[in-house]
């Protein structure tokens, strides 16, 4: 009952205008996808190009999956009231906190895109005479990109997610109508909040993830049907049966 | 630092709120997803279905899962089991990946040798395949250990006690200590869940003490894992 009437109120186009004197579900979507985007931006300026080093050189892996462990022990919410706490309110603190929470997946989705690149692919390409920029712009990324993707995929979801909680910091996002729906027990207007934000999230996840299918190469496809097959036992066979790879 | 002190007997109870909150969904997921992950390692579509559903669920941001618990289950909002039952959601999302894998990493020659000595399928399974699978489904009850620790926080949000309140608390009352207080305890916590779940790993499992490379392996398995990478 209560989710047909969060329903009802979705649909109600006012609450698209203004909700209790605030923006209503429009203006709140357009913050929502705004710090997304911008935070998301941020951090793939950043970790992308540290994550194809990393995957290209193979040094500063272990640093990299350290980071990746330590950030996912943060509690985001923690994170916020600290941060917001030290750097005062505003939109560059709020930024830098979703900015730290997309740099872990986008580092490991460049350096294992670049990782999972065939070595003999990239013997051949420098056997060709490409330069090391070559390799790493015309092989290893191309190939690299559906996990890249894939990492930009859990950057923006990751982000999603944590910027709902900004809400109960001043900012607005769609998580104000479960922050202030709790507060006065509008449980209608909270359960709607809850379905826009789940919608949201769903639907970024269903874009993202057609992107990476888009952008797997045809080729990668059609060998991957062999390989999947020998899926979970890959481990027992990699020692013996890895391709010699010289000079990576 | 006094007002850690002064405050100590309400920080502890915090602690225990928390670890009230985590213990069920890391039980609970690590127990639920043993059976699903066995059947999903043996049927390549119910694994592709169960990892799809797996996916979509994690996809649900944490603070409106939380939310609709309560509205599909029919619970009061501020009822822990909401908590309990969203951190056991998340908790198999990552862990039927892990016990599939798990399962499926067990050699097809060693559960062949198996049945051709005798064993029965109960025996079988609890005597080969389970102590076999135990390094990989370590490894995933320990990221699963690590991240329901984190997100249990969340719930502080819409009013369920946990050491979350030290943050949103911290906030409110401009109080930069009390919400540092939180996040090093929630760091701890997992610090200590960890540990106690590894030293649980090597009690149970001591043929994986000595050899480096099969903890090595669970690290690499670790790795795919985290929900970082998506496929």
């Amino acid at each position: 009952m209560l989710f047909l009437q969060a329903i009802q109120w979705i649909l109600t186009p006012a609450n698209w205008q203004t909700v209790n004197f605030g923006p209503g579900i429009g203006g709140e979507l357009v913050a929502h996808l705004w710090l997304t985007f911008l935070s998301t931006l941020v951090a793939a300026v950043i970790a992308v190009p540290i994550g194809l080093a990393i995957g290209h050189t193979g040094r500063g892996r272990g640093g990299a999956i350290l980071i990746g462990n330590v950030v996912r022990a943060f509690p985001t919410l923690g994170l916020l009231s600290i941060l917001l706490l030290v750097l005062g309110l505003g939109l560059p603190p709020v930024v830098l906190v979703f900015v730290l929470l997309g740099i872990p997946p986008l580092l490991a989705g460049a350096y294992a895109g670049v990782e999972s690149v065939d070595k003999q692919a990239i013997d051949g390409a420098r056997a060709v005479g490409m330069s090391e920029w070559q390799v790493l712009t015309k092989v290893e990324v191309p190939l690299a990109l559906p996990l890249l993707l894939g990492g930009l995929r859990s950057a923006v979801l990751q982000i999603i997610a944590t910027v709902t909680l900004v809400s109960n910091y001043g900012s607005d996002s769609l998580g104000q109508f479960i922050i202030s729906g709790a507060a006065t027990k509008d449980y209608v207007q909270m359960t709607a909040g809850a379905i826009l934000v789940t919608v949201l999230a769903l639907l970024a996840d269903a874009v993202l993830a057609s992107a990476q299918r888009i952008t797997t190469p045809r080729g990668v496809l059609r060998g991957a049907g062999s390989r999947t097959t020998a899926r979970g036992r890959r481990p027992l066979t990699a020692p013996s049966g890895a391709p010699i790879s010289e000079g990576s | 630092m006094d007002w850690v002190w002064t405050h100590a007997g309400a920080i502890w109870a915090l602690v225990l709120e928390h670890i009230g909150l985590c213990v069920p969904p890391i039980v609970l997921g690590f127990v639920i997803s043993i059976p699903i992950g066995w059947w999903a390692s043996r049927n390549a579509a119910v694994r592709s279905v169960l990892l799809t559903v797996g996916n979509i669920l994690y996809t649900i941001p944490g603070l409106a899962l939380v939310v609709l618990i309560p509205v599909i289950l029919g619970v009061p909002l501020l009822n822990p089991v909401n908590i309990v039952v969203a951190l056991t959601i998340y908790a198999l999302a990552i862990m039927v990946r892990s016990a599939a894998d798990a399962f499926a990493s067990v050699p097809e020659g060693v559960q062949q040798s198996a049945t051709a000595q005798g064993f029965s399928g109960a025996q079988r399974f609890l005597t080969v395949e389970l102590p076999l699978a135990g390094p990989v489904l370590l490894a995933g009850i320990r990221v699963v250990s690590v991240s329901t620790i984190s997100l249990a926080t969340v719930g502080s949000l819409v009013g369920i006690s946990s050491l979350g309140d030290l943050f949103t608390d911290g906030f409110q009352r401009n109080f930069l200590l009390e919400a540092v207080v939180g996040f090093v305890l929630v760091l701890v916590l997992a610090a200590v869940f960890d540990v106690l779940l590894s030293t649980a790993g090597r009690l149970l499992m001591p043929w994986t003490r000595g050899a480096r490379l099969s903890s090595r392996a669970a690290r690499t398995v670790a790795m795919p894992l985290a929900p970082a990478v998506r496929r």
